[in-house]
This record gives structure tokens, sequence and C-alpha cells, in this order.
């Protein structure tokens, strides 16, 4: 039985494949910990379906998916960025049109050149069948998006919490935020690869969200975010090697399961503790 | 007040300006934002340490624009500001200007302590890690016993009444001891005696030499607690001593018909005729009531 359940590790291709997955889980949740708290958790949504015209482009002639990914990341901000000046059109509506446009012509492309791209793995990801050039890829850019955050996220967090007084203190915050956007593409790109197009989103909400309800400090939230964000994409890899793929699937499911615990059982913003206080309105002392 | 002798002139400032003289010199101040729309023209005045000066207009009367230029926001298009004797730019590395929002700017639900969004005003004087010293942690701690929360340190500050959640950017502001502190619109929502304890603890910052410029349409608090009022509509209408500025004939063209205005005088005051009258102004917040010409002071403050 035991040697049963450690068969995964005895696959080089296993043991990569479970800890890429576990560096862009956590990079990602590190992410999220900021995305979730200003509203712009569909912009991760957005950035992961406009690279996709990139990545397809990129495999089509044979370039770093990454560069194809950034580039096609930069066009999408500037298309919406000149849709919303010329327009009357809400926020909302421009994401929605411009990234749309940008997934399907990944997918037209992906449909044209179908021997060189694999709509499959950018859609779905497919972690386990990841070349060594590209794993290489994704772990520069989780490793070094890592390493940013750490230096900077006392910053964005002032930042995020009171842009007024951050400039006050003589922080740079655009240049901040463009830093904070650039992480996010670059780890959306990362996350491409394990949980594909589709799925990114959750990486980089759910386990900012999940934190969300267990603390109510931003230094513990980041913690427990990135611990949660890299278990579960480690083990979420490994369970897959057992289902026979779909890694994605399984990641972002232990994830939402997670979440659901949380979601009931937090010892103060739960579900039970709400009902737990509401019962006792005389030792309600918050 | 400020006696008229202590006025810091901009080249007196230039010259001995060491840290703890604050002082706000704003000349000829014109803001034209990239659309065309010129927020303030032509603005002028200056402000020396130890003042309480409010600003004081409608809503678009340019108070966040000036803010905005003495945070170094927005350039000017023409004229200057010059915060100690300083450039803007070099006052802000200083760290000299603080800034507490207005309530409704602030996410209330953001993970983060009272503890922590005080230790954020020590941010500027740490190095690049924002790693907190002995010295920061001292100075926060401090901060919190000045404005009675060292009891709250440890609650998410939604958790705060509205007064306390006012007292947490105080302390911040306290923390980062800027000797410039700007207050934008500090009464809103919040009760009497909240608002009585905030201008106490503004009077204390005051005796130590700070220098607080708070925007407020809440005229009925002003004659209680500003020393100076600069009275803006886009551009200066009048600024200098309260006494002087607050009237009620400044506060008409300043408000045009925004205000109601109820006066009350001879039969419907005395019985005889005495020709002294009442005059309410508000804007449905607290009321000012002028008799005869002079602002009633507030008897329950202090």
């Amino acid at each position: 039985m035991l040697a049963e359940l450690l068969v995964p590790f005895s696959y080089d291709y296993m043991v990569k494949a479970m800890w890429v997955s576990a560096l862009v889980g956590g990079v990602c949740a590190f992410l999220s910990a900021y995305l979730m708290l200003k509203g712009w958790s569909l912009m991760g949504d957005a950035l992961a379906h406009a690279i996709v015209p990139g990545v397809a482009g990129a495999y089509i002639i044979g370039a770093p998916f990454a560069a194809g990914a950034f580039f096609a990341g930069i066009l999408a901000a500037l298309g919406m960025a000149f849709v919303k000046q010329h327009t009357r059109l809400r926020e909302d509506a421009v994401i929605g049109l411009v990234f749309t446009t940008f997934f399907a012509a990944g997918l037209l492309m992906a449909s044209l050149w179908p021997t060189s791209v694999s709509i499959q793995t950018i859609v779905l990801g497919n972690i386990l069948a990841i070349s060594d050039e590209d794993a290489t890829q994704v772990v520069i850019i989780a490793a070094i998006s890592l390493a940013v955050l750490f230096l900077i996220w006392k910053d964005l967090l002032a930042t995020f919490f009171d842009e007024n007084h951050a400039k006050s203190i003589g922080l740079n915050t655009s240049v901040l935020k463009i830093v904070f956007f650039i992480l996010l593409s670059a780890c959306t790109v990362a996350a491409l690869q394990t949980v594909g197009a589709c799925l990114v989103i959750a990486m980089v909400v759910t386990p900012g969200a999940t934190a969300y309800l267990l603390t109510d400090r931003f230094d513990r939230l980041i913690v427990i975010a990135v611990a949660f964000g890299a278990v579960t994409s480690f083990v979420g890899a490994y369970i897959s090697y057992f289902l026979d793929g779909g890694t994605g699937g399984v990641i972002v499911t232990l994830q939402t399961l997670l979440f659901l615990a949380a979601f009931y059982f937090a010892p103060k913003h739960g579900v039970l503790a709400a009902r737990r206080r509401a019962l006792a309105p005389a030792k309600a002392a918050i | 007040m400020r006696a008229p002798d202590s006025v810091i002139s901009p080249l007196a400032s230039a010259t001995g300006a060491s840290l703890g003289e604050a002082s706000i010199d704003v000349q000829d101040l014109t803001v034209t934002y990239p659309n065309g729309f010129t927020a303030v023209y032509d603005v002028s005045f200056d402000l020396g340490p130890g003042t309480i000066c409010g600003l004081v207009g409608i809503n678009g009367s340019g108070k966040s624009t000036i803010f905005k230029a003495i945070m170094g926001f927005v350039r000017p298009t023409s004229g200057e500001v010059r915060l100690c004797g300083m450039p803007v730019d070099e006052a802000i590395k200083k760290n000299l200007v603080a800034y507490v929002p207005q309530s409704e700017e602030v996410d209330w639900n953001f993970p983060v302590l009272v503890e922590t969004v005080v230790m954020m005003g020590r941010y500027g004087h740490m190095n690049f890690l924002r790693r907190p010293s002995r010295t920061d942690r001292m100075k926060v701690a401090e901060a919190l016993e000045r404005v009675g929360l060292s009891a709250y340190r440890d609650r998410q500050i939604g958790e705060l009444s509205g007064g306390q959640k006012k007292r947490v950017f105080l302390a911040r502001a306290l923390a980062q001891e800027g000797r410039i502190i700007l207050l934008d619109e500090p009464f809103t929502g919040i009760d009497v005696k909240t608002e009585t304890a905030i201008i106490k603890l503004l009077r204390e910052l005051r005796a130590s030499g700070h220098l607080m410029l708070v925007s407020t349409h809440n005229l009925g608090s002003v004659p209680d607690f500003c020393d100076e009022v600069v009275l803006l509509n886009r551009t200066v209408l009048a600024a200098g001593p309260t006494a002087e500025v607050f009237t009620q004939k400044n506060l008409e063209r300043t408000f045009g018909g925004v205000l109601r205005n109820y006066e009350l005088g001879g039969r419907q005051l005395h019985k005889d005729d005495d020709a002294r009258r009442v005059t309410v102004l508000t804007d449905d917040e607290r009321p000012l009531v002028f008799y005869d010409d002079k602002p009633r002071p507030r008897t329950d403050a202090e």
C-alpha cells in the first residue's frame, strides 16, 4: 500500500511536476493576497485569456512561450486602454471585449497550426508532460517574482491600503502598481503551464480569499495563502498521477474544498462562528 | 492665534529652516488638469508653526486640489508651493507631511490591525525592506498611547467605533512625525463627543508646533478650533485669522446659495426693540450661529 503511494516520487516527470506546481501555486497565492483586496480579481482572468495568442504564436515560430505571452499581455493592456479612452464603455465591458477577442485569436491560431500548438495544453495546462525547457522558464519566472515580492510586499501593502499616504511618504505608487501587474502577468503565464488558461483565475483568487477568512493580519494572510497555494498545488499534482491527468482540475478542486472548509469553520469570519455569535448576543465581545 | 510678528516670511524660513519650523507657503498657485479644467487659480496663503487652519469651501471649490498640490500629486501649472521653506518633493522625502484621509476613502474591511496601520507611518523612516527598528516600535506605541488606542492595537480596523477609526489615522500621522498634518473632512460622520476629543488632540499638537490644515465644510466647528481660515472658491476669497475672516459676509460669498440662512431678530427674539439679531448658517451639519456679527462660541468645547 505504502509503496503504491510513493510511486509518483519514483518518476522524474512526476517529481518535477509536483515541485514546479508547488512553486507556481505559492507565488500565485502571494499575488492573490493583494488582488482580491482591490476588487481586481477578474483582471487575472482577463490576463490569462489574453496571453493565449502570444503563447500559441510563440510555439508556432519556436520562440520562448514566456516572451510571446508577455507580448500579447502588453498588447491586450494597450488595447483595453485604447478602447476605454475612445468610447464611453464601462471598464468591465472593455475588459470583456478585449480578452475574448484575444482568446478567440489564440484558439484560431491553434486550430490553423494544430501540429505546433495544442489547444488542450493551453486551455487545460499539462504540467505532467511539461518539457524541460518550459519548466525552466516557469521556475525562473516564479523564482524572480517571489524574490521581488519579498522585497516590496510592505510597500505594496501601503500602496493598496492608502495610496495617498503611500505617496506622501515618498513611495512611487505608479511604479509599484506597474511592477505588481508585471508580476501578475508573469505568474499568469507560469500558471498557464500548470492549470491552463481557464483555471488560472482560481490560482490567483482562492488562496487569498481563503486566508482572508482566517486572519485579520496581512502578514499572516500572506503566509497562510502561500502555504495553501503551494501545498494544494503539490498535492494536486500528486493526486493527478492516480487519476491519470487533469492536474489543473484536481488542484483547483482541492483549493475549493479548503475554501469551503474555511467558509464554514473559520474561527471568526466563518458561517458557524457568525451563527454562534448570533445565538449568544450577550457575549458578542467583538 | 498667531501673532502678526511670528509670521514666517518665505525668506526667513528658507534661510533658518530647521525641521521644527512648520510652514506652508502657497504663492499664486494655479492648477490646470490635463483635460483643460482649471481647478484653482492664483491661490496664495501662508501659514506658520503652531497653527490650525481651516480650508473651507463647497464641494468642487478646489480643496482637494490644494491638498494634492501640497502633497506633490499634482504639479502647479503656475505658481509655487513651499513646505517648511523647501520645495514639496524635498519636504515629502523628509517625511514632513502627514495625511489623514476621509473615512469614506478607507477600506475598513482591509485585513490590517490598528498597529500595522500606525506602523505604516514609519515606513518613510525605515530602510527599503521596511523592517521596524526599536525606535519605530517605540514611536508607534507612543502615538497609540497619545490617541488613547493602546488597548486596541491588535484589533482589525473595521472593529473600531467611528471616533476610534479617525484616531488610528491621527496616530499614523503622529508616528510619521510630520510637522504638517493635512486632515481631509475629519468631522464627517462622527458624534459631538468624538469631535470634541479630536479637537482637543489637535490643540495639543498645535501646542507642540505642528501645523494643521483641515479641509471642512462643517462650519459650526471652525470658530472653535481654527486659528486661521482660508475661504476658497477656486481661488482664495479671504484668508487670515478666524475672527477677522470668518464673517457672515465672507461666508455668504464662499457658499453662494448653498447654505440655509436663518435670521432671527427684533420681536422674534426679544420683547423689546433690541436691535441685536441671531443668524444661523447651516448646511445640515452643525449650524454656525452669529449673534450680531460675531460667531457664537460653543459652550461645550472645553
